[in-house]
């Protein structure tokens, strides 16, 4: 058995290569897109294989799936090109050794780190000792939630910087919907959307004691409202100011922000939570975000501010 | 793990060059994509020679992807609506 671990490691490491090099340099740009999802999905792999459950749960969901479509559907957008235009690459042989010699100075600089790694000290056996005072089991939330909480609450705040730099680029560019949807498409979305919504409160519950959480339960639940909006259904997510949605995109950096200034009037540190209510307080916020980052990938999405009002779709 | 290591420099050397060397936006932006994933490898594979299992590299490599699909987002709108005001795919 433990034979063939190398050996999946180098089958692996060859695939992720020749995978990325096409997604790179294939000279057809939906070979290089469809080339950089199947990479995504090898390297929830190759996550799995490093002992990170929770970075390929978030890889193959975010890394292949909601990047995928972002990228498929912006293919659909722009023109077909000619393949020998798409695959000209700008760099003339002279300006070759301009490139190379600080790529083979890195490289050079990699090799020596990697035969002389620095021993990193870890901060595993700290999160170790203070993981009781979490009130959660599994420590890569403890850490997201509790200890960094800080980092996430920058992090959805940043999902909410792209997805409001995305409304005011304009309109929406989706609200005409596919020109050919297929027939069986919305049949299989509405069979499909209920495991969708399944899959992500399953991991959300999951995230406290297990691989799981906010984030790849958002994306899970932001993947099937892309699913739904490509089968042609009517998005309840609009761009009117009266709407619920507003709020709704900002509940979990709202939540955050209320939760760490409450701690502090009551006494404690920014984002200290009171030992006892730690554990509830995590699996609020992780409620509040795991909707929040799965609304904003959705608008992330949709490329553009939803209209105030969908117009009908041809197939209904 | 150093076979990882050495996938993780090769990714990302290939990206760089992707990046630089690419006339197609949506082209650099795959390999700005692959140029991430190379440094959370990195990441990762380093930590993994402390002793025990440190959570706190997971957490940031996690922080990193929901970062990184926010800027690939922003970034292929502004591909997409650059090419329908300049009928353009690439940078002049």
């Amino acid at each position: 058995m433990d034979a063939l671990v190398p050996l999946f490691d180098a089958l692996l490491g060859a695939l992720l290569l020749w995978l990325a090099w096409q997604s790179i340099f294939a000279a057809d740009l939906f070979r290089a897109v469809v080339s950089f999802m199947i990479f995504g999905l090898l390297m929830a792999l190759a996550w799995v294989r490093l002992e990170a459950p929770d970075i390929a749960l978030a890889e193959a969901a975010i890394g292949a799936g909601v990047t995928g479509a972002l990228l498929l559907s912006a293919l659909g957008r722009l023109p077909r090109e000619r393949y020998a235009e798409a695959a000209q690459h700008i760099l003339s042989h002279s300006y070759w050794l301009l490139f190379w010699a600080p790529v083979v100075l890195l490289a050079w600089f990699l090799w020596s780190l990697e035969a002389a790694p620095p021993s990193p000290p870890g901060l595993g056996e700290m999160v170790a000792i203070h993981q009781p005072a979490a009130g959660v089991d599994n420590p890569v939330t403890a850490v997201l939630l509790a200890f960094r909480a800080l980092d996430t609450l920058l992090e959805i705040g940043v999902l909410l910087l792209g997805s409001l730099a995305i409304w005011s680029l304009g309109p929406s560019p989706w609200s005409t919907g596919p020109a050919m949807p297929s027939p069986a498409l919305p049949a299989m979305a509405r069979a499909l959307f209920p495991a969708f919504v399944l899959v992500s409160v399953y991991l959300l519950w999951r995230g406290s004691h297990a691989p799981g959480g906010a984030f790849p339960a958002g994306a899970v639940m932001g993947a099937g409202g892309v699913l739904m909006l490509l089968a042609g259904a009517r998005p309840w997510l609009t761009g009117g100011e009266q709407g619920p949605w507003r709020w709704l995109l900002t509940l979990g950096l709202g939540t955050m922000l209320v939760v760490a200034s409450v701690t502090q009037f009551a006494g404690y540190v920014f984002f200290q939570y009171p030992s006892d209510w730690s554990g509830r307080l995590i699996t609020l916020l992780e409620l509040a975000a795991g909707l929040s980052i799965a609304l904003l990938l959705f608008a992330l999405y949709l490329g553009g501010q939803p209209p105030v009002r969908w117009r009908d779709r041809g197939w209904q | 793990m150093t076979f990882y290591l050495l996938l993780a420099t090769a990714l990302f050397l290939m990206a760089l060059y992707g990046v630089f060397a690419s006339r197609h936006l949506l082209r650099r932006i795959l390999a700005l994509n692959v140029m991430s994933t190379a440094v959370f490898l990195w990441l990762v594979t380093v930590a993994r020679a402390a002793p025990g299992l440190d959570p706190v590299p997971h957490a940031m490599v996690l922080t990193g992807i929901v970062v990184t699909v926010s800027t690939t987002a922003v970034a292929v709108v502004l591909v997409v609506r650059l090419r329908a005001s300049h009928r353009r795919h690439d940078l002049p």
